[in-house]
């Protein structure tokens, strides 16, 4: 028979049908956007699905205030060109009481600036569902995870009571002050995620490229120099040949030394890395188990 | 070499295969998971680095493999695996998406959630046990969730000195096992996941196996046999109505092929139109088929909402509210008989209860045994009613339209999952004699006639609701009593409300689904003389010209009294 897709054809359509149950069956819900590689996937899916329609729901940013300048950029400009709703949240009383990577340390940090800024904006929106750009082959707490992932009251997660997920018939059903994360990417790796952007054309933040940018060299990581970050006895910055393979808060996300400047040289480097790409986030390293641990809080 | 471009291009055209892996305690399925991922390259350094950091290694090799698929704190304290994990790795000809799923009998309902998407199951079976009771329950679910390809993955031949006669001893009882499943083709593989012997490459320690270790045969096993291209179903998840111009049914196509210009049903109206176009964001397309979303317009304005179906008009699926079903109940609170439960079945929820517990199914010799409850991880013959109809095919032949599930209205836990089966309960039918004796009024048909001008006949057509409307609407204009029906949902009610229509003096226009034998001789029996039968044959293609045909055959008939007709003469 005639009839096959490609394999990136079959993960779209998959990704395509779980955000419109979401958008048909929720009563409000919110496409976390982080400005990743990832979200911009999940921003054009969600496009394709509501065709010729615009996106039934509104983006959330959480802003950490941490974030690179480009990153910031990128999202205001990329969400007024689509004509999207894009609301951003920041925890300003945890700015204001001097939260930062630097004082709280990175654990600390992120529980204040982005778990409790999410969960906030998650309830001061009343939304009772949440899109999130994670993907099962980035963490092995990830990988299981369902498409639909239940929260309580408190936004936390119960990995070993998770409810079976059965073909592609997602329960929607929440009480009121529940929630769901979902993940229609889940089904995506790394690499897939690039293959899309280069066959769709899609926008993404050039810290991905690799350019001459400078770096606090510490150790085998490249920490950007944004932020103010406090530089040790004999460190001085170097421009560095580099790029950022995942996006985060600038303190947390190292950068690696690439010379992958175009998309194409982008999926060959992928293709011969012999290092997951969380590597180099610190907060997944912070402690044994630790994505478990955050997401079981109501991390994303 | 080529460049990444062609790379990239020439990976369009890369399939998908879904799989599920299960086996039963401790024998050797992470490690043959993580074996696989290895072998493709698909373990990183610093994931690696972790495994062989770990503080655990059970595998008396350097490095345990079976620690880089279990994921969650506790399944790494106790070595087993609690719930499915999703793993993916790829190599030149496809990508896999692994559903990893537990051994443990406890976690079946994990096992199935695995199994549901899967296109091909490999079932662990440790070479020194042999066939057990969990090798059977995966093989029987496995099965009864419709996965089309099973493999047996004997495991452990190393401590078995990879001897020939063990293995062939496995696959002849596996085999025998399965094709009691009605899955006679299967494949078994000698392999040790520890040391990799049949898992990529070919082993030189079984040189008596002649078939393809195990990634090979992953690589060439065709992938499409879990859709069916044949009967046209799109269940409607969302209305696209960004202005008043357009008008779109967006959702992912079930089963069958769409292409611009296909008649299609709307369920559960009833109502009929021609797709217009098929939308996507990336231009409209010439067909889609599963499981592509896409948004479908319409040549006409009918009503369809979320939970409605698009269907062929000419291969309609069962519509009922009453129905067989297998079901795998998963949660810890009993399944009980006339209990409230909700049912989500394609974009469509609707209150359900079970009525009948048929039997419940035991696993190791598949004989059926009855059951007044079922309890958690056990399956079941079930008979289910539903408040709404439900458009289904059996799961056998449609798993998108014959496949459910079963949620707690009250704790909002997903309780079961139900595949529907090939024979039917039928709705309950009274006996039409019965009907028939009902005594009416003292007013007669002949005086009814006289006052409306037109006798009382029923036009029964198959599958035409667009006619029924039309016809009515012209009848209703020249002045008859007229009444359109069209019944979707228990269609043996029609003949029952033409025969009331008809004893008021009205008109009966019904337009059945799908043509009913036993239908069609309640009608025969009910209206006797009354009823003018169009068979799907028996009209002109067009909407029309199928309303002139059958006017025409009304007047032919005499149904429309002469103006001159005089009152008293009776008919």
């Amino acid at each position: 028979m005639g009839f096959s897709l490609s394999h990136l054809k079959a993960l779209e359509a998959e990704s395509i049908h779980i955000i419109r149950e979401v958008a048909a069956e929720f009563a409000k819900p919110v496409m976390l956007y982080s400005i990743g590689k990832d979200s911009s996937v999940m921003v054009r899916l969600a496009q394709k699905a509501f065709y010729p329609g615009p996106i039934p729901f509104p983006l959330l940013h959480i802003d950490t205030t941490y974030k690179f300048g480009e990153m910031i950029e990128f999202r205001d400009s990329f969400a007024r060109s689509i004509g999207a709703d894009l609301i951003v949240h920041t925890n300003r009383k945890a700015i204001e009481d001097g939260a930062s990577p630097f004082r709280l340390g990175t654990q600390k940090c992120c529980a204040q600036l982005k778990t409790r800024a999410l969960l906030d904006a998650l309830e001061a929106g009343g939304y009772d569902a949440a899109f999130g750009g994670a993907r099962r082959d980035e963490e092995k707490s990830r990988a299981k995870e369902r498409i639909y992932s239940f929260r309580d009251r408190f936004g936390q997660w119960d990995p070993k009571n998770q409810r079976p997920e059965l073909w592609n018939l997602y329960n929607a059903r929440v009480d009121k002050g529940e929630s769901i994360r979902v993940f229609p990417l889940s089904n995506w790796t790394e690499l897939d995620v690039w293959h899309y952007i280069w066959a769709e054309g899609i926008p993404i933040v050039p810290l991905y490229f690799a350019k001459e940018r400078p770096m606090v060299v510490r150790g085998a990581s490249l920490i950007p120099l944004e932020h103010g970050i406090p530089l040790l006895p004999n460190e001085s910055p170097q421009m560095v040949m580099c790029r950022m393979r995942s996006l985060g808060c600038t303190y947390c996300t190292g950068a690696i030394r690439s010379e992958a400047d175009t998309l194409p040289k982008i999926i060959e480097e992928l293709i011969s890395f012999r290092r997951s790409e969380r590597e180099n986030r610190v907060i997944d390293h912070d402690q044994e188990g630790s994505m478990e641990v955050k997401k079981r809080e109501g991390y994303f | 070499m080529a460049s990444i471009e062609e790379l990239l291009s020439s990976n369009d055209t890369t399939g998908l295969l879904r799989f599920s892996t299960a086996g039963s305690v401790d024998d050797g399925k992470s490690t043959l998971i993580g074996r696989l991922l290895y072998d493709c390259k698909s373990v990183y350094e610093d994931q690696l680095d972790s495994v062989k950091n770990s503080r655990v290694n059970r595998s008396g090799r350097a490095i345990d493999f079976s620690l880089l698929t279990d994921g969650l704190k506790a399944e790494r304290e106790q070595g087993i695996t609690i719930d499915v994990a999703y793993r993916y790795f790829s190599t030149p000809r496809r990508k896999y998406i692994i559903a990893d799923t537990p051994g443990h009998e406890q976690y079946t309902r994990n096992m199935a959630t695995g199994a549901s998407t899967a296109s091909l199951a490999i079932i662990l079976i440790d070479a020194r046990k042999g066939l057990l009771p969990q090798s059977r329950r995966h093989a029987y679910i496995s099965a009864l969730l419709g996965i089309p390809h099973l493999v047996a993955a004997v495991n452990k031949m190393d401590l078995v000195d990879f001897s020939e006669e063990v293995f062939r001893a496995i696959e002849a009882e596996f085999s025998s096992f399965c094709a009691r499943l009605g899955r006679p083709a299967t494949l078994s593989i000698p392999i040790s996941a520890l040391d990799g012997d049949n898992v990529v490459n070919r082993s030189a320690r079984t040189p008596w196996h002649s078939g393809p270790p195990l990634l090979e045969y992953l690589e060439t096993v065709p992938i499409t046999s879990v859709h069916n291209y044949t009967h046209f179903r799109m269940p409607v998840q969302h209305v696209v109505r960004p202005d008043l111009d357009f008008r779109g049914f967006a959702g992912t196509v079930a089963s069958g092929v769409v292409k611009p210009g296909d008649r299609v049903m709307a369920l559960p109206s009833g109502r009929t139109s021609r797709v217009k176009e098929v939308v996507t964001h990336d231009g409209n397309l010439a067909e889609a088929f599963p499981p592509m979303a896409v948004c479908v317009t319409l040549e006409h304005e009918i009503d369809i909402s979320r939970g409605d179906m698009l269907v062929d008009p000419a291969r309609m699926p069962h519509v009922s509210r009453r129905f067989n079903a297998s079901i795998v109940w998963m949660s810890a609170a009993p399944l009980e008989v006339n209990r409230g439960y909700l049912l989500k079945h394609t974009s469509h929820q609707t209150a359900a209860q079970i009525t009948r517990i048929r039997h419940r199914v035991n696993v190791d010799d598949l004989s059926g045994q009855p059951a007044g409850h079922l309890e958690l991880n056990e399956i079941g013959a079930v008979t289910i009613e539903t408040t709404r109809p439900l458009y289904f095919d059996p799961y056998a032949a449609n798993r998108a339209t014959g496949g459910f599930i079963l949620i707690d209205p009250v704790t909002n836990a997903t309780l079961a999952a139900g595949m529907i089966e090939e024979q039917q309960a039928g709705p309950a039918r009274r006996p039409a004699a019965e009907i028939a004796r009902v005594e009416t009024g003292r007013v007669t048909a002949a005086e009814r006639i006289t006052r409306s001008r037109h006798q009382a006949v029923t036009v029964w057509l198959t599958a035409r609701a667009n006619v029924a409307w039309i016809l009515e609407r012209r009848l209703f204009d020249r002045g008859c009593l007229v009444q359109a029906l069209t019944d979707n949902v228990q269609t043996h009610l029609l003949p029952e409300a033409a025969r009331v229509l008809n004893g008021a003096g009205i008109i009966a226009i019904c337009s059945e689904a799908s043509q009913e034998a036993e239908d069609r001789a309640d009608a025969i029996m009910l209206l006797g003389g009354q009823l003018i039968e169009f068979g799907p044959d028996g009209l002109p293609p067009g909407d029309a010209a199928a309303v002139e045909h059958i006017l025409a055959e009304l007047e032919r008939r005499g149904v429309f009294l002469p103006d001159d007709f005089s009152s008293g003469e009776g008919i």
